[in-house]
């Protein structure tokens, strides 16, 4: 195939340039490795931030309407920033680091999760919570007992939503080379490498997707209640 | 924060703005770039989802695409669509260096929101209003025009509207794979370790970015029929999850 025969240059050079390269994979094995594993850990960082800092926000929203029009009004401007564009904004406070990189993404995950909590809250009807507390459930007990259980569903979705974006965006991190595959699409468009840029774009999807299917089955076994009612 | 005053001597140089590859022209380039991509995927996005709704079919599809098009990061189908052969980097009229590249993936990246929330909207006009049509004697296209599309427009707008913000930022992102546009500053200035400038061009875009956001949910406003007190209801807001989730069920 190749004008230096067998030793010669495999799919992956600059003379064949192709797209999907086994020989590409195997080579830099420990080099894909290593970006996917950043990759996850930046997602995952950036999304469980964003519950954490979303959770308690959701509660205080709730409780005063007007917290809840800033909170969401504040966090749709944020969200209406491009990504490429909140990373500069956040280097002078946290430098060309991974924080950099999952603040930025926290904060995109919390304007979806924010409105997954307030959504999923409020679709427990005043009746349920109305019998729990005839049963004599503090707030507390309401809120994990039975509100948020029946919040899940909601809550899910939007965890999903996040989770998947996040991953998307976490390649814009390469901007400050913390980007996970986004570090190998940046250097395969600068040196016009196929095989590199187009095995770390398939790995990015799959990785939302896997994330997808494993949020998608840990919520069916915190929800064993709604398996058979749909169908 | 040095950096900082750098960048407040990038933005306040009048250099930085005028000339070839200055700011205003870049920004005026963007603004280009987001505005065909935004109508092109109007044009297409609301004629199909709009239809689909209309005649209930290909749900599962119009509310899919919204999934499918969240997956795929937006660099890496730049990044995919400049390498590529065809469109590569070619410049395309007024758009720049790569600007066929760039308006395609802009484009392809406006449809989802549009599509979901156009498709959404018209299947969520309740059954009794459209039966009325049809008992009023309405032709399809005439429930379609006069009962369906006025009660469903405030969510098909917000799905445009989501659709402008999502423009905008893959706008910005195309600079990372030469492609044209303010973000070219960004990366420019990081690439090259001028931060100052880097964060002087992260300003412009994070403003003009809420300055779209802004005039949208003024348009939005207009197209809304006058309602009393807040509104409790997702519909308006195209962040919501439930807006397309909760819907989505019974359609798909």
């Amino acid at each position: 195939m190749t004008l230096l025969g067998q030793d010669g240059p495999s799919c992956y050079s600059r003379l064949v340039n192709e797209w999907v390269c086994g020989d590409y994979v195997a080579d830099r094995k420990q080099e894909i490795v290593d970006a996917t594993v950043q990759h996850l850990g930046l997602t995952v960082a950036a999304v469980v931030l964003g519950l954490l800092i979303a959770f308690p926000l959701a509660l205080l929203a709730r409780r005063m309407p007007r917290i809840e029009s800033t909170v969401l009004g504040v966090s749709t401007g944020i969200y209406t920033i491009p990504s490429l564009a909140l990373f500069p904004l956040l280097v002078p406070f946290t430098g060309l680091t991974a924080t950099t990189v999952v603040i930025g993404l926290a904060l995109y995950a919390l304007t979806i999760l924010v409105r997954a909590f307030l959504e999923g809250l409020r679709s427990v009807s005043g009746e349920i919570r109305e019998a729990a507390e005839g049963m004599g459930f503090g707030r507390g007990r309401l809120l994990f007992r039975v509100e948020l259980p029946l919040a899940l569903p909601v809550v899910m979705a939007g965890l999903r939503v996040a989770t998947v974006s996040t991953v998307a965006l976490t390649t814009v991190g390469s901007l400050v080379s913390y980007g996970g595959l986004g570090n190998l699409i940046k250097d395969g468009v600068s040196t016009n490498f196929r095989a590199e840029l187009f095995t770390a774009s398939v790995l990015c999807v799959v990785l939302a997707v896997v994330l997808d299917v494993v949020l998608v089955l840990g919520q069916r076994l915190m929800t064993p209640w709604t398996r058979r009612v749909r169908a | 924060m040095i950096v900082l005053r750098d960048a407040w001597r990038y933005l306040t140089d009048p250099a930085s703005w005028t000339g070839d590859g200055g700011m205003a022209e870049l920004l005026l380039q963007q603004l280009l770039l987001t505005l065909t991509a935004l109508g092109l995927a109007a044009a297409l996005g609301l004629s199909v989802a709009l239809w689909l709704g209309h005649l209930g079919r290909g749900g599962f599809l119009a509310i899919n695409i919204s999934n499918v098009g969240r997956a795929v990061p937006t660099f890496a189908l730049l990044a995919l669509l400049v390498v590529a052969e065809w469109p590569g980097t070619q410049a395309f009229g007024t758009y720049g260096r790569a600007g066929l590249a760039t308006l395609i993936a802009l484009t392809l990246f406006a449809l989802p929101p549009i599509i979901t929330h156009a498709y959404v909207a018209v299947r969520e006009v309740p059954a009794d209003v459209r039966e009325s049509a049809r008992g009023m004697g309405m032709t399809g296209w005439q429930q379609f025009w006069r009962a369906e599309l006025p009660l469903a427009l405030p969510l098909v707008v917000s799905g445009v509207r989501l659709a402008l913000v999502q423009v905008w930022a893959t706008a910005t992102i195309a600079a990372m794979v030469a492609g044209p546009g303010l973000g070219r500053v960004i990366t420019d200035g990081f690439y090259r370790s001028h931060y100052g400038q880097g964060i002087a061009g992260a300003v412009v875009v994070a403003l003009v970015a809420l300055g779209l956001e802004v005039a949208a949910a003024w348009a939005q406003r207009l197209v809304q029929p006058a309602r009393g007190g807040r509104s409790s209801s997702h519909r308006e807001d195209p962040l919501s999850v439930a807006a397309t989730t909760v819907s989505a069920g019974a359609d798909a």
